[in-house]
């Protein structure tokens, strides 16, 4: 599986049904409601036909879920793996941010660093993993760094990219006010990138996802990993896709909750625009 | 065929004059091309003087080298008798392309400056507020830039620039960036201002009829490299309405001496 995620396909979900609703379109909310009525109808009628004996419906997929969540197993699962991935992507967003900030203000800093994250953007992460099994085992610290070696080139690499862009003119004027070395980077940089820098925070956390879920998946079984394979080897199809649906749509939460604090804190001149 | 209006004055040193910038022998070379070669320049203080020429000559270059934000090869800036190679709070300047902050209101960006300074929020807001209602913007204070027009952000940079309490205001070409309308109106308001103030500018401009239109003393430079060629006094009644200025007679006459001057650099 690629590490690298386009930030369309990551908030792919919300994008259904858009066309058909022309003369509603200043009702977002309706329109929205309409989206998911849409995609959980043809998915209904989809597992009716049915596409495939593995495939459930829509309604049985939600009945798997309750149930699920009734009898405490999906709550268990997701306790186990919310804390490598939060640990992961908290450290990914904060050393990431802080290396790339570090490459785009310091030439050595850049020489030393930015090729072993190019090439570890360009290499097929998920084949490091069963090596990190090896070093580190399988317990927390082979997931969180499974969650990190995915989730960090992303949040470095476009960190540095958006500090080396950065105005020269907004600089230039900091500097005609007197602003000092930290100044420039705390009120102009930080905020002129921000919005690259979050683009990067977004698919850093998605690949964090991928990486949680790739780690439980091959190396320790536990978690929501562990839930897909077990249902998925006691034939429980519907539980199956009802713990996968949870992540997508957890995941999914996750990157709308991100946006939020972007424009909340960061940029707020986007806010409705 | 001389002006009796305009009064040339010898490029080399002048008389008892109150400067507040003093140039000296400042050089400045990009690669092979030399930009500026040895100015020599005095601004005299509580005016506005215009550094006019054809792009390449040096201006904008000259004007940065004055702000401290660009190192010359040779020579030395010296304001209100020290010497200076930074920026400093003697000096604020007005950027070509506004360099607002675009995630902040026209409040904020107008007491930028003060920010950097560390001043307390309620003073430097009470200060922005009142040079946001100088030039003109009072209402536009919880704007965001990308909701105003050309003129209307330059405006904040003025005031920007204002709120700092600087001796020296240096423009780079501030008006090439607004619309002609807009451009017109601000000439007038900087004259209304200019008298308000009592502050020394410095400003670059390729327009002639801008530079006769507002400046106390024009600089014009030549090309290729950057020299002094000429300094001018347009001796115009600015007391009057802006309107007549543009009709003129001396107006008219100081332009087109200027153009006369300036068109053997065109190309």
């Amino acid at each position: 599986m690629a590490s690298v995620r386009t930030e369309g396909e990551a908030l792919g979900l919300a994008t259904i049904g858009r066309g058909e609703a022309r003369s509603w379109e200043n009702n977002p909310t309706l329109l929205r409601l309409v989206s998911v009525i849409l995609f959980a109808g043809i998915w209904q009628i989809a597992g009716m036909i049915p596409v495939s004996f593995a495939f459930p419906t829509f309604f049985e997929t939600v009945t798997a879920l309750v149930s699920m969540i009734a009898d405490g197993s999906l709550p268990k699962a997701y306790l186990s793996t919310l804390q490598p991935l939060l640990l992961g992507v908290i450290l990914s967003a904060f050393l990431g941010v802080g290396i790339g900030t570090l490459c785009g203000l310091w030439r050595p800093g850049e020489w030393l660093m930015i090729p072993i994250f190019i090439v570890l953007q360009a290499a097929p992460v998920a084949a490091f993993i069963p090596m990190v099994t090896f070093i580190y085992g399988i317990g927390m610290t082979a997931k969180t760094l499974a969650v990190m070696i995915l989730a960090l080139p992303v949040i470095v690499l476009n960190t540095y990219k958006a500090v080396r862009n950065v105005n020269v003119s907004l600089i230039a004027m900091c500097k005609s006010f007197l602003g000092t070395r930290w100044q420039i980077v705390s009120k102009i940089i930080l905020p002129d990138a921000s919005p690259v820098i979050f683009a990067g925070l977004r698919l850093g956390v998605a690949a964090g996802f991928v990486g949680v879920v790739l780690a439980e998946l091959l190396i320790t079984p536990t978690g929501i990993g562990d839930l897909i394979t077990y249902h998925r080897s006691r034939a429980n199809y519907a539980e199956m896709y009802a713990t996968i649906a949870s992540i997508i749509a957890l995941s999914t939460l996750t990157l709308v909750a991100l946006q939020w604090v972007e424009s909340r804190v960061f940029r707020p001149e986007k806010r409705g625009a | 065929m001389r002006n009796a209006t305009l009064r040339k004055v010898p490029t080399e040193q002048p008389a008892m004059m109150d400067s507040i910038v003093e140039v000296r022998g400042i050089s400045k070379s990009y690669g092979n091309v030399e930009a500026l070669r040895s100015i020599d320049l005095d601004f005299p203080r509580g005016k506005l003087t215009s550094l006019l020429g054809p792009s390449g000559c040096g201006k904008t270059t000259l004007l940065k080298i004055i702000a401290g934000l660009i190192e010359p090869d040779g020579g030395k800036v010296s304001v209100n008798g020290r010497e200076v190679s930074k920026p400093g709070p003697e000096r604020a300047f007005v950027f070509q392309d506004f360099a607002l902050l675009p995630w902040a209101t026209v409040l904020r960006n107008v007491a930028f400056g003060l920010e950097l300074r560390g001043r307390p929020v309620a003073e430097r807001e009470k200060v922005a507020r009142h040079y946001i209602a100088e030039v003109g913007l009072s209402g536009f204070e919880d704007k965001y830039p990308h909701e105003l027009s050309g003129g209307m952000r330059q405006r904040v940079g003025l005031a920007r620039a204002l709120s700092v309490d600087a001796d020296v205001l240096l423009l780079d070409e501030p008006f090439s960036a607004v619309d002609e309308q807009n451009r017109r109106k601000f000439q007038e308001d900087l004259i209304r201002l200019r008298t308000n103030q009592n502050k020394t500018f410095i400003f670059v401009t390729h327009s002639i009829e801008e530079a006769v239109y507002i400046s106390d003393r024009i600089v014009l430079l030549s090309p290729r490299p950057g020299r002094v060629s000429q300094i001018i006094e347009p001796e115009i009644d600015r007391s009057v309405d802006p309107d007549r200025i543009h009709r003129d007679k001396h107006y008219l006459d100081t332009v087109e001496e200027i153009w006369q001057g300036l068109k053997q650099y065109v190309d």
